[in-house]
């Protein structure tokens, strides 16, 4: 079994105003894993992420690292995290190369490495050229690089990127990603917040869905995506016959004397299920979708990513 | 096992937040190292050459030589206590002070980092300082060791005040009340410019409750060797205050108030 990379306990964070933030989640991201923590605003993920570190007090639960518990062990927990924030947090009047560098040596990295390691890293993301430029006076796309170098400065072992491209334009999305799918690739473990579902999609073998402060979803990418294409729908019917009928990928379930639940992929046409009832000599009186808190959520995820997208065309 | 050993990684994290906060200071050095320069010229003209020619000698120094530790003194001190206070308030502030919380910098060594970088740029304007003076009365040194003594210890602790100003401050108006309200009537009630025998007995008395008579008459005993107060005294009240404040700030940092929700 691979080692856990991260291991969230019952966690739960209430805020000085009293605002419960999380209501005690719970998760583990396995070694060399790529995941997403997905959710609308609000739903507690930067809070999440601002406990594993040490950003946040937690209120209760348990956070490690590693292996290594933030209670008896932080400093060894946070030399294993690389964290790209949310917002912005570098000192605006400093350069590139000034950010990164010192962000080294409160890891403990000396100075002449870790001016080597920042042109190797500035390089990577792009930014080598704007070295001596200070942070104020970069694109918001190269401020987020930015961060995302200051966080790779270390050579941790788990990279955590908080909605690392919210507001950052298409183009260079698509080429943040290539960039963690490598890091990825090359052993880094990567737990990405965002609300875009196509983000998740595209980068994560395994995603965690947070909302409202409690995990309501924690799956494989791929198990999730199937069971979205499934549609559940509840029949009132006139009797429920001894045997059920048998139909390649739907499933039917009884839920009383006079309701039958069936769960049918998408891309089924109706009209065989139908033809399946009739054939077992049930009548089907109505019928309507079952709505499913799950697919509330991704509706709701999936239309705020398409404002996003069209305003962020318009921008450009 | 609990011992706490702190290795090397620590004292480089210490070097870069010192880096950090010298480059900084030195970044906008129109702002922090030039007004000194300017301010004590003025003072040693006005004070010192206009009015002070018409003083007369006091404790056998011309008045210009009797006020320039003291002008020195003022200085250190301001310029140690608002390094802290904006560089820590302005790390709150825009947030740069979670690149130190994310690290695995002992919390211990994140105090150490302002408190040095604060008392650099008071040594640094107290160099500056000394030069400008230097251009208008012959300076004696009675006592290196006593000069650079007193000097480092309040800066200490004037830096050591100015983060715990900074950890409580929600403005950058919370960050100048202080140094208004505070440090500059009591550098000017602290025998800066006069000697305290020259008051009556009661003001005597009420100025000895000013920590600040302490650090420039010590810091005058350096200078020319003599003092209002006995030098001891000076030198255990100061470190009194640096420990008291000293632990404040560990304190207010290790809980991570202001700093961590
Ligand atoms: N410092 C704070 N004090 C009080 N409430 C907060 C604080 N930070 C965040 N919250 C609240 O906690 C909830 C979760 O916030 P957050 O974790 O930032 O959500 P997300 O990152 O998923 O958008 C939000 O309702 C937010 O308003
Ligand atoms: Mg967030």
């Amino acid at each position: 079994m691979k080692n856990k990379a991260i291991a969230i306990s019952d966690l739960k964070k209430t805020y000085s105003n009293g605002f419960e933030a999380l209501k005690g989640i719970s998760f583990e991201v396995a070694e060399g894993d790529f995941i997403a923590l997905l959710g609308p605003n609000g739903a507690g993920k930067s809070t999440t992420i601002g406990v594993i570190c040490s950003l946040v007090n937690k209120t209760a639960g348990s956070v490690s690292v590693f292996g290594h518990s933030i209670d008896q062990h932080l400093e060894a927990a946070k030399r294993c995290i690389g964290l790209v924030p949310q917002e912005f947090n570098f000192s605006q009047f400093e350069t590139c190369q000034q950010i990164v560098v010192n962000q080294a040596g409160y890891y403990g990295v000396p100075r002449h490495i870790a001016l080597e390691r920042a042109e190797v890293v500035l390089k990577q993301l792009d930014l080598w050229d704007k070295k001596d430029s200070q942070a104020r006076m970069l694109s918001g796309g190269m401020k987020r690089r930015l961060m995302i170098a200051r966080a790779l400065m270390h050579e941790p072992k788990i990279l955590i990127l908080d909605e690392p491209t919210a507001g950052v334009d298409i183009e260079i999305r698509r080429t943040m990603w290539t960039f963690l799918r490598e890091l990825n690739e090359q052993g880094t473990t990567i737990v990405l917040t965002t609300h875009y579902l196509e983000e998740a999609e595209q980068l994560c073998r395994n995603i965690a869905i947070i909302d409202h402060g409690t995990i309501v979803e924690n799956t494989s990418m791929k198990d999730l995506l199937s069971r979205l294409d499934i549609e559940t729908f509840i029949l009132d019917v006139d009797s429920v016959p001894n045997e059920l009928p048998k139909l390649e990928n739907v499933e039917y379930r009884i839920r009383d004397e006079s309701t039958i639940e069936i769960d049918v992929p998408k891309e089924k046409a109706l009209n065989q299920v139908f033809e399946s009832l009739t054939e077992k000599g049930i009548r089907v009186l109505s019928m309507r979708n079952k709505s499913n808190r799950l697919e509330e959520l991704f509706v709701q995820l999936t239309e705020r990513a398409q404002v996003v997208d069209r305003e962020q065309k318009n921008e450009n | 096992m609990k011992t706490k050993v702190y290795n090397k990684q620590a004292f480089i994290a210490l070097q870069s937040i010192l880096v950090k906060e010298i480059t900084r200071y030195f970044r906008i050095w129109i702002q922090t190292l030039l007004p000194p320069a300017i301010t004590m010229t003025l003072y040693f003209v006005i004070f010192g050459q206009l009015i002070g020619s018409r003083v007369g000698l006091m404790e056998g120094v011309s008045y210009m030589e009797y006020i320039t530790p003291g002008i020195i003194m003022m200085s250190v001190i301001t310029n140690s206590y608002s390094n802290v206070a904006s560089s820590f308030y302005s790390a709150k502030f825009q947030r740069n002070v979670e690149e130190l919380l994310v690290a695995p910098v002992p919390t211990l060594f994140i105090l150490l980092g302002y408190v040095f970088g604060g008392v650099s740029r008071g040594m640094i304007t107290g160099v500056i300082v000394t030069l400008v003076a230097s251009q208008f009365v012959e300076l004696q040194i009675n006592n290196w060791a006593i000069v650079c003594f007193v000097v480092i210890l309040t800066s200490m602790m004037f830096a050591t005040a100015g983060l715990v100003n900074a950890v409580f401050a929600k403005s950058f108006d919370d960050i100048s009340i202080i140094p208004t309200f505070v440090l500059t009537p009591l550098t000017y009630l602290g025998g800066v410019f006069y000697s305290i025998k020259m008051l009556p007995e009661f003001w005597q008395n009420v100025s000895l409750a000013n920590p600040v008579l302490y650090m420039v008459n010590a810091f005058r005993y350096g200078f020319l060797g003599v003092s209002d107060i006995p030098i001891e005294n000076a030198i255990a009240l100061i470190i009194f205050f640096i420990v008291g404040l000293f632990s404040i700030a560990y304190y207010l940092l290790a809980k991570g108030i202001g700093i961590r929700s």
